[in-house]
């Protein structure tokens, strides 16, 4: 799971050749049954179309993922909280703006279950209105890093060379960074901070991983005996990528950045927490985490509502992840 | 192996500035003029502006100021703040504290940890395996604020067990703190221990020592656990650097005066030098755990050894 993302872990020592870097030995290892299973299924796809290959690995996996409970709950968690970001009201009728400084601070009660902040806003309105930023951050942050790991890292890993040493050093120096040290900083010169700036500040600081992830699966899936016969027949080299290497080489991808959706949003509450994140009036968990910090003595329920929905938020995505993990690595069945 | 050494050092130069100068471009961007802002109530007359922006290199380019500090670097001159104390002084005084904040995550995660793994690892799809994943599953999705909140208002405010804020009690004053701090890593530990020890446990060499009717206890304790423990202990080298730099949160919780603090007082105060020189170190530091590591592994593994 997310011990990729901290770097100097290897599961299977095996694959740690000349030049391969730890972090890459494990990721290979996590790769390579996916890949042994590929390679069976996709010697049927070099005659019936690579459609009938696709349907096999994930459809097994879906198959598999069916009967998981832990999968359905996961699933059914996420479902819970899209419909909460996407329409709010459905679930609240109070509007998270109003204050009524009567009401400041009150504890839990029939009519207002998660009480009220220190402005005298309905918690329950507010902590669900807080879903959207979480997700909006999460699915923007990891999408576009996906996007940008996989052309990184298969420019990296297909053709290597000169390219494959220059995107492999941007991102030895890009882990040197302390992470947190660096989102302050770098918050720190935006000045102004919303949803925008976070998540670029996130995007910056979280790709190389992804993109190690995309190489090491390219790497492993190129000298496959199907990329070999794709190339003898001609096929070009976008061809093979897209038709040959990536649907067996994206599975790990996926699965981390799954994971890392829930990392993600727990880094943007975090910044948001710290000062230096979504600033007021921005309804954020982060925010009101950081609200209660003074007052936990007194009125924890501000502590625990936010703190509550964004661990089950971010269990959500590291259960949904593990679950596919498992779902697609043949090597577990 | 000095083949192997050569390369790991030379591969860590590049890294080093590279990643030092993205740091320092991204404070020479910090917004407002620090001269400007020491002035306060009385203005600074022109001249002794000009003669404070000439001490500090404000007016050459990014690229001369880098290289500057950088040459400073190099005798170990971490700069001054614009009140005239060295950023070296900051350094000393704040480091410790934080180190002493790593030192007892590191300790915490590592006996906790590698206990949970091993018993975890050694029978697998016990009841104890099912709650070591259980549970750190759940640690993992707790985010560490709220994690440490939880802990102080429940350790420290209602039970009364650990003091709640500030380093006045001793060593005693960073217990909680190190647990908050240790406990992502401590998920790491577990799973890398347990997963290399299930995959170690299946391996041809230890069916062979079972085989040879060896006592249970001699080969897990002398054929699985020594290869099982090359990934974690490579984990824990790097994992030592990374603590320091990620105790920010943990020392805004508990209210420790360490290097996390610094770097907000001095975003504030816009002392660009001290937060050029708080990063830089943590970068050093996360360069130089890498290179111990990969050392570590090179005598660890034979296979390197020997490349």
């Amino acid at each position: 799971m997310s011990d990729q993302k901290r770097g100097g872990t290897t599961e299977d020592v095996d694959l740690l050749e000349e030049e391969a870097r730890p972090e890459d030995a494990m990721l290979q290892a996590s790769g390579g049954g996916v890949q042994a299973q590929g390679s069976i299924a996709a010697a049927a796809a070099v005659e019936g179309g690579a459609s009938e290959y696709q349907a096999s690995l994930w459809g097994d996996a879906w198959r598999q993922l069916r009967r998981k409970p832990l999968f359905l709950i996961a699933a059914a968690l996420l479902v819970v909280f899209t419909v909460m970001a996407i329409a709010p009201s459905l679930f609240t009728n109070a509007d998270p703006e109003f204050a009524d400084l009567s009401n400041s601070v009150d504890t839990p009660s029939a009519a207002h279950w998660f009480g009220f902040d220190i402005q005298g806003r309905d918690y329950f309105a507010r902590v669900i209105y807080g879903t959207r930023v979480s997700l909006i951050i999460g699915l923007l942050v990891v999408g576009i890093d996906v996007v940008i790991g996989i052309l990184l890292g298969s420019i990296a890993g297909y053709y290597g060379g000169k390219l494959d040493t220059l995107i492999g050093r941007a991102a030895d120096i890009w882990f040197a960074l302390p992470t947190t040290l660096a989102a302050i900083v770098f918050l720190s010169v935006l000045g102004q901070r919303g949803l925008f700036q976070v998540s670029f500040v996130l995007i910056f600081l979280a790709w190389p991983t992804l993109m190690r992830l995309m190489r090491s699966s390219v790497l492993a899936g190129k000298e496959a005996d199907y990329v070999q016969a794709a190339k003898a027949l001609g096929a070009g080299d976008w061809r093979i990528l897209r038709v040959h290497i990536l649907p067996n080489g994206i599975a790990p991808v996926i699965v981390y950045a799954t994971i890392s959706v829930g990392i993600i949003v727990s880094a943007e509450a975090a910044l948001s927490f710290l000062g230096v994140g979504l600033q007021l009036p921005a309804i954020s968990w982060g925010l009101m985490i950081a609200d209660s910090q003074g007052r936990l003595l007194t009125s924890p329920h501000l502590l625990l509502f936010p703190g509550a929905f964004l661990s089950v938020f971010v269990l959500s995505f590291i259960i949904l992840g593990d679950q596919l993990r498992d779902a697609l690595d043949p090597r577990l069945r | 192996m000095g083949r192997y050494v050569a390369r790991r050092l030379l591969q860590a130069i590049p890294v080093f500035f590279g990643a030092t100068f993205i740091v320092f471009a991204m404070v020479y961007a910090l917004p407002g003029d620090p001269i400007r802002a020491l002035n306060g109530e009385r203005p600074i007359s022109e001249s002794a502006q000009a003669a404070l922006r000439d001490r500090y290199n404000l007016d050459d380019p990014l690229v001369i100021q880098y290289a500057k500090y950088i040459g400073g670097l190099a005798t170990g001159d971490f700069g001054e703040t614009f009140r005239g104390e060295p950023v070296s002084a900051i350094l000393k005084q704040k480091f410790p504290v934080t180190a002493k904040l790593a030192l007892g995550a590191f300790i915490f995660e590592c006996v906790l940890g590698l206990l949970a793994g091993i018993l975890a690892g050694l029978r697998r799809g016990s009841f104890m395996d099912n709650l070591v994943l259980l549970s750190t599953t759940f640690i993992v999705a707790i985010p560490v604020f709220v994690l440490g909140f939880v802990a102080q208002l429940v350790l420290g405010v209602q039970l009364s067990w650990f003091p709640i804020a500030g380093i006045q009690n001793g060593w005693f004053s960073y217990v909680l703190p190190s647990m908050v701090l240790g406990s992502l890593s401590l998920v790491y530990i577990a799973r890398l221990t347990r997963t290399s020890l299930v995959e170690n446990l299946r391996s041809d060499y230890i069916r062979t020592a079972e085989a040879k009717g060896l006592p249970r206890r001699r080969v897990v304790g002398r054929h699985a656990m020594r290869n099982s423990l090359i990934p974690v202990v490579t984990f824990l080298g790097v994992d030592l650097g990374a603590l320091m730099a990620g105790a920010i949160i943990t020392e805004g919780i508990f209210n420790i005066p360490g290097i996390g603090r610094e770097v907000f007082l001095a975003i504030q105060g816009q002392e660009g030098a001290v937060v050029v020189g708080i990063v830089t170190a943590g970068i050093l530091i996360f360069i130089l755990m890498n290179l111990i590591v990969d050392l570590l592994y090179a005598v660890l593994d034979p296979r390197i050894r020997y490349e």
